[in-house]
């Protein structure tokens, strides 16, 4: 029953099947099947995107500059990240400039992203994993206090202040309306954090949700709201006016000192509660060295953040660019984003056909008809499925391959690149951490590492932050104060026929759109998604993606409480309303369900 | 014995006295038209009445609608999940999976029944038999009804539920259906917006709590309080509209000096929504204060209407409001009507003035 796949993992499905449907705690509708060993250790890993909603072909037809919008709606999560890949798309394709101030704003609008997106994935879809609510009842004020001043100066650390949120806690538990917390894996042998670093993890839980909101405002002065602000091809939309009448109405003094004032407050919570809660959580978890799957063997980063605006060579973004494969870090190699032998993806275990599917297609030539099937050994009917046929179709989700391999992407894929490539901004944070932890480099390659990248990704991102709204102000002070570049604005001024390609490094990993403008319209669309590349299915050449390598291996504490699957799944922040939007031209399916 | 804390005990928390809140009691009484004697009754209620329930299903969405919600200032949203209301199903933040979560909506169901508030985000696609969302190895279309079923009333946020939004945008190609139209025997509270601003969907759920009733939904299903009137209506860019001040293209000297934005595609003047008056993220800006036009994301069907950047072309500057009220597909109601009609009667009194003077 054991098989060996193409990268290079064993895989048997001798053992029990347990699923996990829903997957909680992520953006969109996830499902995960695993075959359990008589040790209750994970030999086989399944897992299915399981919603999909077609915005390609809804996006044919229309005008490439409201595409934006359009887009950004794949995910309200890393809102803005799909947008800016967008107009970077159109941009592409059309061959527009923009203005250097524009540049910077969306780079802090991004690097908003990043930093608000990690830290409430971190304390509000991963933090239970590792945190146990009930054992936080059990703590002492005074030793919860006294940890908190060991590994930070955070003022809110009084022996009162966790009193009062244990308390408050405690009143909320014996209401017995536990809420959210209901039917939570409490009291499990998986959870190692003593009392007191419970206590103090569940009162940041409820410090970041309060304060995640006032992040977000920086896209609000730039962007007009978040979720989803503005955002325009050729610039930005926010004009700026620090001097002459009006100027209440632009980019003013008052509201770039907003901005300011906001990002100061980001990075003292990212580097005061976060990144020391991250320390003290991971070093109850040491042991704990499970997930590590493609992280070690295949990573990928399209790069971002550029330095300067309208150039997108490596040397110019800040955030690592290349790929790494068959596990040599020695060897980075670059990525050509145009080349139809690169990035392809494939549907033969996806609920997708393609005329050929033993080929991959570039996104510019991708083919997307949808095709429910199940396969002969799935268990349930079609619309009450027990057990998914893996060697069958089984996922709403595209399997892409970078030359032929399956690639994990997302912040730790980031840090790997960086490191790699010898980058100090990601070297020295990595060794500290590491040294701190007295954990060996190869540590990084786990669940654990994952979820650490993320948290110095946040810091970083919060401090690039700074420097970009410092480059803004400086650039307005040398009197430029364009934010827009309208000479392409009119469809009148581009050619017959454009294509183009736009990517971002979003929260979660390397993001392309390809578009083909035609007639001054959408000829065609494709975004391939960082979860679609984390959460890919099975290929014709039978690689398995990052999600179902990092679990295998795993062993559950308790066969029926899912808690440690959940934790690697968590550590990629899945975002399933990105993965499966993909679908092509003829996606009318007649079959419909009857509603009362 | 557990203790619930009741609406009193929160209120006391977040350092209301006694006094004020018999005062609330009071004033809501006659709010709501009751005899004075009734403010004992609901001083009663909000002291002894447990967190009532709440069940929030995600469809195909893009999350945006919970991301929103999670920014509200006032009240801010860990007083509304430990203290307001029992969200014992979210499958974005609840701690449980897989069947540890499915039992969750069994017990609810039967626990709860008649008694808990459904929101939905997102809405059931029914092409590929419902299967483009499956939850738990089922159509989410089936959970919905399930759930729908018990429940006392049905809250669609966002443009998702409330419309279909952008997955139903032409062609639909899962058939992406609101909530509404497959929920057909509970009352439905659209809260429209992609997403809604964060202080109006606390603000409609805290309204059900305080007041113990839903809102007045205006014909299209929306709160008036906050759907009653356009953004241009109280855009403070207003002004430069009626003088004829306008941003013609992108960062032009109009764009610099906060001008209207009409011309470059505002949808303002057939949008209903808070966003001129609440505005977003704690009163910090909205889209038009920031330098871009509404795109219109709490109207229905508003991804088919055009180009964002394509102006409303049969929106005049004068006798907007008549035309306006003609292509907004909601009904001009409250203090919008009362605008409107303010105006006309103004417009018609002055031409009569006029007439008479002309005679005299």
């Amino acid at each position: 029953m054991s098989v060996v796949t193409a990268n290079g993992f064993e895989l048997d499905t001798a053992g029990r099947r347990l699923v996990v449907d829903p997957v909680t705690r992520i953006e969109g509708h996830l499902r995960c099947e695993v075959n359990l060993d008589e040790n209750n250790v994970i030999r086989n890993a399944v897992s299915t995107g399981t919603m999909w909603r077609g915005l390609e072909v809804i996006l044919r037809g229309r005008d490439p500059r409201d595409a934006w919008a359009f887009t950004e709606r794949i995910c309200g999560v890393c809102t803005g990240t799909h947008a800016l890949t967008s107009v970077r798309a159109v941009e592409d394709a059309l061959g527009i400039a923009i203005p250097e101030n524009a540049n910077s704003i969306r780079n802090i609008m991004q690097l908003t992203l990043q930093a608000h997106d990690h830290l409430v994935h971190f304390y509000h879809l991963h933090a239970l994993d590792w945190v146990d609510v009930v054992s936080a009842l059990g703590a002492d004020p005074k030793a919860t206090s006294a940890l908190a001043q060991s590994i930070s100066d955070w003022p809110k650390s009084s022996p009162g202040y966790f009193r009062d949120v244990q308390n408050r806690l405690k009143r909320f538990v014996e209401s017995g309306q536990l809420g959210p917390f209901m039917n939570g894996y409490w009291g499990s042998p998986a959870y190692k954090l003593p009392p007191e670093a419970n206590l103090m993890a569940v009162t940041h839980y409820l410090e970041a949700l309060d304060f995640q909101k006032e992040i977000v405002k920086i896209h609000t002065v730039y962007g007009g709201k978040n979720p989803h602000p503005n955002w325009l091809v050729g610039g930005m939309p926010c004009a700026i006016n620090v001097d002459g009448t009006g100027a209440v109405g632009a980019i003013n003094m008052e509201r770039l000192n907003l901005v300011s004032s906001i990002i100061d407050q980001t990075i003292e919570f990212i580097d005061k509660v976060y990144i020391p809660d991250l320390i003290a959580i991971a070093s109850f978890y040491k042991d704990w060295t499970y997930g590590g799957g493609l992280s070690s063997q295949a990573v990928m980063s399209y790069g971002d953040i550029p330095d300067h605006a309208n150039d997108l060579s490596s040397e110019n973004l800040l955030l690592p660019r290349g790929a790494i494969i068959n596990g040599n870090l020695n060897e980075i190699h670059e990525i050509d984003l145009r080349n139809p032998e690169e990035i392809q993806e494939f549907v033969d275990h996806s609920w997708f056909s393609y005329k050929d599917e033993t080929r991959g297609l570039h996104p510019w030539d991708g083919v997307t008809d949808p095709n429910f099937v199940l396969g002969p050994n799935a268990v349930g009917t079609r619309t009450r499925i027990e057990a998914l046929d893996e060697q069958a179709k089984y996922s709403w989700i595209k399997a892409p391959r970078w030359r032929g391999h399956a690639m994990e992407v997302g912040p730790l894929a980031r840090y790997v690149i960086g490191y790699a490539q010898g980058n100090p901004e990601f070297k020295e944070p990595v060794d500290k951490l590491l040294t701190d932890l007295g954990l060996p480099l190869e540590a990084i390659f786990s669940t654990l590492g994952r979820t650490a990248a993320r948290g110095l990704e946040a810091s970083w991102a919060a401090h690039k932050m700074r420097y970009f709204q410092d480059k803004l102000v400086a650039n307005i002070k040398a009197g430029d104060t364009a934010t827009a570049n309208v000479d392409n604005w009119d469809p009148k001024t581009w050619p017959k026929e454009a294509r183009g390609v736009g990517t971002t490094e979003a929260p979660r990993g390397a993001l392309g759109h390809w578009i083909v403008i035609k007639d001054g319209k959408i000829d065609n669309y494709q975004a391939v998604v960082p979860t679609t590349w984390n959460g890919s299915p099975r290929d014709p050449a039978g690689n398995i993606g990052a999600f179902e390598a990092s679990l295998l291996n795993t062993p559950l504490a308790k066969a029926d409480e899912p808690l440690e699957i959940l934790r690697t799944l968590h550590s990629f922040d899945p975002c399933l309303a990105c993965a499966t939007h993909i679908m092509g031209p003829d996606g009318e399916e007649l079959t419909r369900v009857k509603v009362r | 014995m557990p203790t619930t804390e009741t609406y009193y005990e929160v209120m006391r928390r977040q350092g209301i006295t006694r006094r004020s809140f018999l005062k609330f009691c009071s004033l809501t009484a006659t709010a709501l038209g009751l005899a004075p004697t009734f403010a004992g009754k609901i001083a009663h209620a909000m002291e002894t009445k447990p967190r009532i329930p709440v069940v929030w299903l995600h469809g195909l969405e893009c999350t945006c609608c919970s991301e929103s919600f999670i920014r509200s200032a006032h009240p801010l949203v860990s007083d509304v999940i430990l203290s307001m209301i029992s969200l014992d199903y979210d499958d974005l933040i609840m701690a449980a999976a897989g069947h540890q979560a499915e039992a969750i909506l069994e017990e609810v169901r039967h626990k709860h029944a008649g008694n808990y508030i459904l929101a939905v985000e997102g809405n059931p696609p029914l092409n590929q038999d419902g299967m483009s969302c499956i939850i738990g190895g089922r159509p989410f279309v089936e959970q919905l009804l399930e759930m729908a079923d018990s429940c006392k009333a049905v809250i669609s946020w966002g443009s998702c539920a409330s419309w279909g939004c952008v997955q139903a945008a032409r062609p639909n190609p899962t058939r992406a259906t609101p909530v509404h139209e497959v929920i057909r025997d509970k009352p439905v509270i659209k809260v429209p917006g992609c997403p809604p601003i964060a202080e109006v969907m606390t603000g409609v759920l805290t309204y059900i709590l305080t007041f113990d009733r839903l809102p007045e939904l205006d014909r299209q299903g929306r709160p008036l309080m906050f759907y009653g009137q356009r953004i241009h209506d109280k855009c403070y860019r207003r002004p430069h509209f009626d003088a004829g001040q306008f941003v013609e293209s992108w960062d032009d000297e109009g764009a610099r000096r906060g001008y209207c934005l009409y011309k470059v595609g505002c949808k303002g003047p057939t949008t209903y929504n808070a966003c001129s008056t609440i505005r977003w993220n704690g009163g910090v800006s909205f889209p038009i204060q920031s330098g871009h036009g509404c795109i219109g994301c709490s109207e229905d069907g508003f991804w088919d209407k055009g180009s964002f950047y394509q102006h409303v072309t049969d929106t005049h500057a004068f006798g907007i409001e008549a035309n306006a009220d003609r292509t907004g597909i909601a009904v001009a109601t409250g203090v919008g009507a009362a605008i409107a009609a303010h105006a006309a009667v103004s417009v018609y009194k002055h031409a009569q003035d006029k007439k008479g003077d002309d005679q005299a």
